[in-house]
Order: C-alpha cells, then structure tokens, then sequence
C-alpha cells in the first residue's frame, strides 16, 4: 500500500475507483461531490480512460449501464438529488445484471434541499427507489481510508454479483480531508480480455459465439416471473448470506447499545467517551453494509442492554431496520437531526441521558 | 495528546482554508491522525470561510463539534459568530490588523496577531499575512513539532512557488506575544 | 445456380411481431445489409429503443442492448468509449427520441460523438397504441387529439434533421422516406455514408427515415404509403442536410 497522503475525500474517492482499475466515468455537477467529476476529467485520460460531462444524472446513469453492458469497469457518482434522477437506471442495471459503482455523497432533502452532510437517503438506497424487485449492494464508509477500501472492494462485489454496488458516504466524508493511504493500483482490463472474461458483455460477436442481448423487457409474464424467481431471487439470498458486514464496539455488557453508520458512528463514538466519562457502559453496532442489513450483529447484545437508539441524520429511517432486527425484544429509540444539521457528541450523550431516565 | 479540534474562520481571500490544511499536512507529517473540514457551498461564495481542523494522538472520532480549543478568528464576524464555541481556558487568536473589536470572553487566552502589519515590516512579504498567523498558533498551542512545517512548506510550495518558502518560514517566527 | 437475392445474414432466421405493411422491417434490413456488406455484423453493437422496435434485439443479429426509454444516445456514448473501433448504432422511434430522448439525442450531437442514429418517424407513438408524438402532424389524429393536432393545444411538429443540422457535431443528417423503391435505395446509400463517416471519426451521423403506421393511422398498408408521401415529405423534406466532404 501506497504512503499516507492527506486528500479530500472527493478525491480519493476518484484516486481509489482509478485505482482499482475504472476506467469510464460519466458525470454531472452537482455539490457535495463535484471535486469526483473535476478529479475524473483531469485524471482519467492519464491511464487511457474515458470521461464525459453527461448533460444529466439521467444521462449519466445511462451512459454507466452501457459502459457496463459493453464490458467496462465504470464508476458514477452524485449526491441525493441526483440519485433520485438515477434510479430507473439502476432498476434498469439490476434487472440487465450490469455491473457498476455507484457513490452517493448524500445532502439534506427532500426536494432540491441543502448541500449539508445528511443521512435522508437510506430508503432511497436500500428499498430500490426505482421500479421492481430488485436491490442494490450499499456500502457506508465512516472514514476516507474506509471508503477507499470500500471502492475497491465494490468493484469485485459488483462483477462477482453483476449487479449495481452503491457507496453511500455523506457530504462530510466528501468535502474533509483526512490522511488516506489509497490500495495500489491494478490494471484495467483490454477490450480482448472483456471478451473472454465477459462472455455476456457486448463486445461484437466476432463471428465466434452466438449474439448478445441484453434486455429488461419481458412481455410474457411467465418469463419475466422465472427470470425474477431464478435468477435474481438467489442473487439477492446468496448477498444476504455473504455480504452483510458491522462493526461491533462493546456491545457485549453495555448498558445501551447505538447504532449508527457512516460519519454520523464517528460522533457516537465520541459520545460514547463522554458517557463513559460517567460510568454509563455502551457500546456500537456500525452499519458498513446498508443492504445487505447485517442483522446478525444484533445476535450480539445480551442481557445487561436495556436501550438501543438508532442515531442518524435523517427523520428516522435506519431505525426501521433495527426495529426489525430487534424484533420487539428491546426498546428502540431514535437520536436525529434533519435537515443537514449535524449531530455532536456532547449533544447526543445529552439527549441518551434523557432516554435513559424515561425508560 | 487529548483530541485538539481548531476552527479557523475569516474571509474568502485570507487563506483559512490554507491555514487549515498547513496544519493538517503538518499533523500528518509528524505521525498524528488529523481531519479537515471545511464549509463548502454557497456560504463559501458570500464571502465568508471557514475551517475545522482536528488533531490528536488517536484516531479522530468527530471531524466537527459543537466547541473548540482554538479559534482563529481572521475577521470581526467570524469573532462574534464563533467565540462561544471556545472551551474555557481555550485559545484565541485574533486578526488584530483586520479586527477592530474587542472578545467579550473572558475565561479563554486571547492572542493579539497583527499579520498585516508583521506580514509587511518583519517579514518585508504581505503575502505572508496567513503563515504569520499560522506560526502564532502552532508556536504558542502544543499540537505539532513546529519544525515539521519545514516538511510542509517544501511538500506544498513547488515549481514556482518554491521561491516563496524562506519568507513564509520567516513567516513562522515572525510574530512575539505582547509585542 | 447463382442466387440473385438471399436473406440477409445480418437478420435472424424469424418471423417479427411488426404489423403488417409496417416500414419497421425494411429499416431493419436494411441497417443490418449494410453492416453484412461492409463485413461489421461480428464487430457493430446496437442499442434498440422503448417503443415498437424495443425487440430489435431479436431480429438483428448484432450485440444488442435495449436502452432505458429515450436514453440510447446516452447508451451508446459509452459502449463506444469501451470499444472505440466497434460501429454502434441506436435505432430509435419518434417518441423515444423526439420526445422523451431529445436531451440525449441534441447532447450526443453536442459532442459529436462518433455512433449513428437511425431514427423511424412515423409520427405516431406505436406501441402505446397511436398516442400523439411530437413529430404527429398538424390536424393528424392520435388517441389524445382525437380532432386532430392543432398549433394551440400541442404547438408544431418537430423537424429533428433540421434542429440537428444546426449542432456542429452533427456532421451527417439525411432524411430518407422509405415509401417507395426509389426512398428505400437512397436510404440504404445514406446508412453506408453513416457508418463510414462514424469509421472515418468524423463525428455523428443521424439519419431519419419517414415511416408508415397503418395500425395506429387507420388506414392500409398502400394507403399508408401514399398518405406519408402526401403529408409528411411536404413537411419533412427528404434531403441531405448535412455530409462531410470525406464521404460524398
């Protein structure tokens, strides 16, 4: 591994997917993410990659999935607005089996909303947010090394998966710099390795195999209920098996046990010192994969817990994911803030301290 | 060392951002863990910057807070928006060339930096303005070897802004308290 | 024996779902004999659109990608960056690509991006079952203007070659009508021009083929016919718009 370079977390974003061998990336400008595209326009043409300004999000997607399609290692990225744009192309990717990654600096909504670091799109990432059955892989960094290693790995997920893999960071891991030292670089694949390696991708059929289709339509119910049933349903079971992933901070004995992701565990882990300052045990389930849920982390708190509180900056959706991993057996309470408002540790040891007094 | 959280705060144009990330490189190069955040935005376009820079032995668990142990304070409005964000006993350093009123705080250590002034006549390059600024802070608050900024001068003055790098470690030692 | 006329090894050996007297089969042979005579069936991917030729896929015998509705210019963009030698090609429909894909369609112009566009106007969205398109004529009827287009409630048709010959990237815009013989033979010229100006990176090349729809216009498939040479070409003039000197 590379030595240690302090970077924006835009850019290293970008300097983590080069690396990890992308070579085609469309994007549209849109704040907190737009030193990605800046990075990608100037840095991309340096390894015998490919950039275009798409004239939208929707172009953007769209542009992936072909990049995809024809067998190209290919990133987007955008912040939650645009996300939104996006979703009839992941719909599209997932059901067509394109593989892809996809980061999403997330900002305050609904709407046009606020560029401030926000959590408000955990529906929009982990129930579809496009049409059908279908899901995408998130992954939730909490830190600017993490993501790098996240970028690297989403790749490897999303060809073993052939299926969109998301980075859900927020505007804060975006804009902040931190020491990150990026995995080092592994080639990119050559349009004759695509063909061997890739016999679905669209390569030209080179007269040696029968032609490529790839599709989303199916008109016949019949065929689209096998499709749905045989081959995405097992798809999506074997994620659920193998992909979920949390980090457990001294869940074993505490008294309350949060659950957070992202840059938002960051300030819970300081609140954690702070409540601990005062005898009051607790520890942390960090959420790093979104979808898959890692509900086996739950498995983990014992008998001394008597609180779990979701904390996120959104209205309050993570917490519906806990709820259902808790399954009734404890209280869950929520911890928030809205609006690209941020939390702080002082704040939220504050706001525990009244949960516990009322429970 | 505890966690050191510093806000850097002042106009577009003054170098917060570049005071801010000085002291990140700086952090970085002398082993500790250190975070940047900055506003972005259009907050950024009115005019106004600034800067959370976050320094410690372990790693950071919170780039941002709802208080700091060191304000830099560049300009009037950053000194009245943020001074009650400074833990008590905490440092502030104002701006004196730009600021001209007084810190209602008084349980913190208050540091009187006129860089515009020093900037001209000590260091003879009012470019240098934000570097004495910088100098005051990592001089008078323990957060990094003050001899690593060497190492970060050399690693961000390159090509044509290298011939900059003597007046802003001029820069550095320029300012003396109650001068 | 020496054949005179032999089925194209561009098409797949199938019946299509195209109603009958429907030009959507001749401008499907015709893009495919093209790439067969230019030796490029093994190395062309194509990008098929939402609407009736949604199915392209099927009958071509070509790689193939259905785009998401109006998004085949976007599409298509990138498969040519991963592969910058194939010939790509989106077959788009008047609904798909005036309409909903006009952002797309002006943009990939705008870059002059080296693929080509085969647009089917028939001034009627097909496969919706005869709704209004943006290319539907003046007093023409469509099942949301029943008494037929007017300039207050829908405003004008749009002339796509004629906004296209105005983005400098576009650098090859024809408009072939496929109504008789004579249309067919020109079209099938201006799809070679096409491909060489896309082989020889001169930038995009955009050919629009005046189509019939007896399903949806109500009328037979001669009637049809005769009806797009009395209404359209007045208002779609068949013309080259545009072409490099390296290809005339």
């Amino acid at each position: 591994m590379a030595e240690k370079k302090l970077m924006k977390g835009n850019e290293a974003f970008a300097q983590a997917a080069i690396n990890a061998g992308c070579r085609f990336y469309f994007g549209y400008p849109i704040t907190p993410q737009n030193e990605v595209p800046e990075y990608m326009s100037r840095e991309l043409k340096k390894v015998g990659g490919s950039f275009i300004q798409a004239e939208s999000e929707l172009a953007s997607i769209n542009m992936a999935y072909g990049a995809a399609a024809a067998g190209g290692r290919v990133m987007i990225s955008s912040s939650s607005p645009g996300i939104a744009l996006m979703q009839e192309g992941f719909s599209a990717a997932a059901v067509t089996q394109a593989p892809m990654v996809a980061i999403n600096v997330m900002r305050s909504g609904p709407g046009i909303g606020g560029i401030q670091p926000a959590q408000a799109d955990y529906f929009q990432v982990t129930r579809g947010g496009g049409n059908g059955d279908y899901h995408i892989i998130v992954y939730a960094p909490k830190s600017i090394q993490e993501a790098c290693e996240m970028i690297y790995k989403a790749f490897e997920v999303a060809d073993e998966y052939r299926n969109p893999v998301m980075i859900c960071a927020d505007g804060m891991l975006g804009q902040m710099m931190e020491p990150v030292a990026i995995p080092d670089p592994i080639p990119a694949m050559t349009e004759e390795e695509i063909f061997e390696a890739k016999p679905w991708a669209l390569t030209g059929h080179k007269n040696k195999r029968e032609r490529n289709a790839i599709k989303s339509v199916f008109l016949q119910q019949e065929v689209l209920e096998d499709f749905n049933l045989n081959v995405l349903a097992p798809k999506y079971e074997k994620a659920m098996r193998e992909l979920p992933e949390a980090e457990l901070i001294d869940v074993e004995g505490a008294e309350v046990v949060f659950v957070a992701y992202g840059t938002t565990s960051r300030v819970v882990a300081e609140a954690m010192d702070l409540l601990a300052d005062e005898g009051i045990k607790c520890g942390l389930i960090r959420l790093k994969t979104l979808w898959p849920f890692p509900e086996y982390a739950f498995d983990a708190i014992g008998e001394s817990t008597k609180n779990v509180i979701a904390v996120e900056l959104s209205m309050g959706q993570m917490i519906q994911d806990v709820k259902l991993a808790i399954n009734g057996k404890l209280p869950v309470d929520l911890i928030n803030k809205v609006g690209g408002v941020l939390l702080d540790p002082e704040e939220i040891a504050e706001r525990t301290k009244k949960i516990m007094e009322v429970r | 060392m505890a966690a050191k959280r510093m806000l850097i705060a002042g106009f577009g144009g003054q170098g917060v951002l570049l005071i801010g990330q000085l002291i990140a490189y700086t952090a970085m190069f002398d082993g500790k863990e250190v975070t940047w955040m900055p506003t972005y935005g259009p907050e950024m376009r009115g005019g106004t910057a600034n800067c959370t820079v976050c320094v410690s032995d372990k790693p950071i668990a919170s780039p941002v807070g709802a208080t700091c142990d060191i304000l830099v304070a560049m300009n009037g409005p950053s000194l009245e928006k943020f001074e009650g964000m400074l833990k008590p006993g905490g440092d502030l350093f104002i701006n004196s060339s730009v600021v001209s009123i007084e810190p209602t705080r008084t349980d913190v250590n208050v540091h009187y930096v006129d860089t515009i002034g020093i900037a001209e006549h000590e260091v003879g390059n009012p470019k240098t303005a934000n570097t004495v600024m910088l100098g005051a802070l990592l001089r008078t608050c323990d957060i990094v070897n003050v001899d690593t900024i060497d190492k970060t001068l050399e690693y961000k003055m390159t090509g044509s802004k290298a011939k900059l790098i003597p007046d802003n470690k001029k820069a550095i030692f320029a300012w003396q308290e109650d001068k | 024996m020496k054949p005179v006329f032999e089925v194209t090894k561009g098409m797949r050996e199938m019946t299509s779902h195209y109603c009958p007297g429907c030009t959507h089969g001749i401008s499907h042979r015709l893009v495919m004999e093209v790439l067969d005579e230019r030796g490029q069936l093994g190395d062309a991917i194509g990008v098929s659109p939402v609407g009736c030729s949604i199915t392209a896929h099927q009958y071509m015998n070509v790689d193939m990608i259905e785009a998401s509705h109006g998004r085949a210019p976007a599409t298509a963009s990138a498969i040519k960056r991963v592969h910058p030698n194939a010939p790509v090609f989106t077959y788009q429909g008047d609904g798909d690509l005036a309409s909903i894909g006009m952002g797309e369609l002006i943009h990939a112009a705008g870059r002059g991006e080296k693929i080509c566009t085969f647009f089917v106007n028939n001034a009627i969205y097909g496969m919706t079952g005869g709704q209004m398109a943006p290319t539907t004529l003046l007093g023409q009827k469509a099942t949301t203007c029943v008494d037929g287009r007017t300039i207050e409630q829908a405003g004008s048709p749009m002339r796509i070659c004629e906004l296209l010959e105005t983005i400098p990237g576009a650098v090859y815009v024809e408009r072939v009508s496929l109504h008789n013989p004579a249309g067919v033979r020109t079209a099938k010229k201006a799809i070679h021009r096409a491909f060489e100006v896309q082989e020889k990176g001169l930038g995009y090349a955009f050919v629009e083929f005046l189509s019939t729809c007896p399903t949806n216009w109500g009328m037979t498939p001669v009637k049809a016919l005769d009806w797009l040479k009395e209404n359209m070409i007045p208002y779609y003039p068949v013309k080259q718009f545009k072409c490099p000197e390296e290809v005339k």
